[in-house]
């Protein structure tokens, strides 16, 4: 019988190329890319045509659908010495190990004296928390506290950071730390005034309320 | 699949008994690395998030002094926010009934967030300024001016005394989503005196007046 003889074509190519863009793709990423870091809470914000970016150095409330507030800086030295003073406040000792883990963290939605339990779960446990909010009546204005430790201690960051950029004789560039407002659009505006009073109460009146962006027709 | 070569003539030598180094292949079998350099880029890919958040910037008004003298405000239109979107506003300064400067007392005006509702009425209100910005824009367009010429002078315009100035009061059913899109449409109308109040008990009586009787 006949047989049709098929060409025995090689089944390999060369990925060089691929590889190559692979890897091109792979460093792009690693390097520009930031790690999202779950949340505790999610915050559906409101769209807006401003297209400013939001600065790096910000102490960031976020206010959730049910109007609790949820607090967190930026800078995690910052971060760590907020929590020495909150912890001094409240008389709570806070260990090294534990300070590392809170440095690492996202925003955080419970009062002073759970934070140590929460700080101390594993990060599967945490998401399963449903968070309080930080407190902020006026018996016990944790929040107000935080922005203040916050506030202080990012200033204190600052100075040292400018005393050893000008020791060694670099120039600085001073960034004064931002404070940022991330509510949920359908959160009531009364919940998220409540908020604003807490830090107009401290005197800070500029906000940077956090959006997304939408294209102007 | 890349493939995996052996090197062809391995038995070759035999006739010529001379010793040959064997011919070693440059080819490697990449498929591992491809597959580790995908799963990296996947992993990133999800892991990253690409867009910065943007923002807003807004300045709060800091709790008046007692006693603290206020200046009256010209060309002032109020907007009180309200439940299910809607939006109500007065223009001027507010009167209620029985008043000792003898003006009609204020009556709320309803709008939405729609084209026509906010956005015609801003523009509207706020014409002088927005043809003034508009006439700026065409200079910077012909090149008549700098752009830094262009902002200083749009700055100036919308802080004109003339210019509009919008307050925004919220009763407790509005929501954050509404003040954020007010405040939107206020940067678009070229609104460049805008603040967020509290709403006074007289404002309050007439929305929740204004919001039953629908």
């Amino acid at each position: 019988m006949p047989k049709i003889k098929m060409p025995k074509a090689n089944p390999s190519l060369d990925m060089t190329p691929m590889v190559d863009l692979a890897f091109l793709l792979v460093t792009f990423f690693m390097l520009t890319a930031s790690v999202r870091v779950s949340e505790p809470v999610v915050v559906d914000t409101p769209s807006s045509t401003s297209d400013k970016i939001l600065p790096d150095n910000v102490l960031l409330v976020s206010i959730d659908k049910a109007g609790k507030p949820f607090f967190n800086i930026s800078n995690p030295q910052v971060r760590i010495a907020t929590l020495e003073k909150m912890g001094e406040q409240h008389k709570i000792q806070f260990t090294d190990e534990e300070k590392k883990r809170f440095g690492a963290m996202t925003s955080i939605g419970v009062p002073i004296n759970k934070l140590k339990e929460y700080i101390n779960l594993d990060d599967s446990q945490r998401q399963r928390v449903v968070s309080p909010g930080v407190p902020h009546d006026s018996l016990d204005n944790q929040l107000g506290e935080w922005i203040q430790f916050g506030r202080i201690e990012a200033a204190k960051q600052a100075k040292g950071e400018k005393d050893k950029a000008e020791a060694a004789g670099r120039e600085f560039k001073y960034e004064p730390m931002r404070f940022a407002i991330k509510a949920d659009g359908a959160a009531n505006y009364i919940a998220v005034k409540e908020i604003i009073k807490v830090f107009t109460d401290k005197d800070i009146y500029r906000f940077n309320l956090i959006t997304n962006l939408e294209q102007p027709e | 699949m890349a493939e995996v070569n052996t090197g062809d003539g391995g038995g070759g030598h035999g006739k010529h008994d001379k010793k040959r180094a064997k011919k070693l292949s440059t080819r490697i079998d990449m498929t591992p690395m491809v597959d580790l350099a995908f799963l990296l880029l996947t992993f990133f890919v999800m892991t990253s998030t690409f867009n910065k958040a943007k923002t807003m910037e807004i300045n709060f008004p800091a709790e008046p002094e007692e006693n603290e003298k206020r200046d009256k405000i010209n060309n002032a239109l109020t907007f009180i926010l309200s439940k299910d979107n809607t939006v109500y506003y007065y223009y001027g300064e507010f009167y209620t009934a029985g008043n000792n400067d003898g003006a009609p007392p204020t009556e709320l005006t309803k709008t939405d967030f729609s084209k026509d509702g906010l956005h015609k009425l801003l523009l509207d209100k706020n014409k002088s300024t927005v043809e003034e910005i508009n006439k700026l824009s065409e200079q910077l367009k012909t090149r008549a001016i700098a752009d830094t010429t262009y902002k200083r002078l749009a700055i100036k315009a919308k802080g004109d005394k003339t210019a509009l100035t919008v307050l925004i009061k919220a009763d407790d059913k509005a929501i954050y989503k509404n003040i954020i899109d007010l405040i939107d449409e206020l940067i678009i109308c070229q609104v460049g005196k805008y603040v967020v109040v509290d709403m006074m008990p007289a404002e309050f009586e007439l929305v929740t007046a204004a919001g039953s009787k629908l």
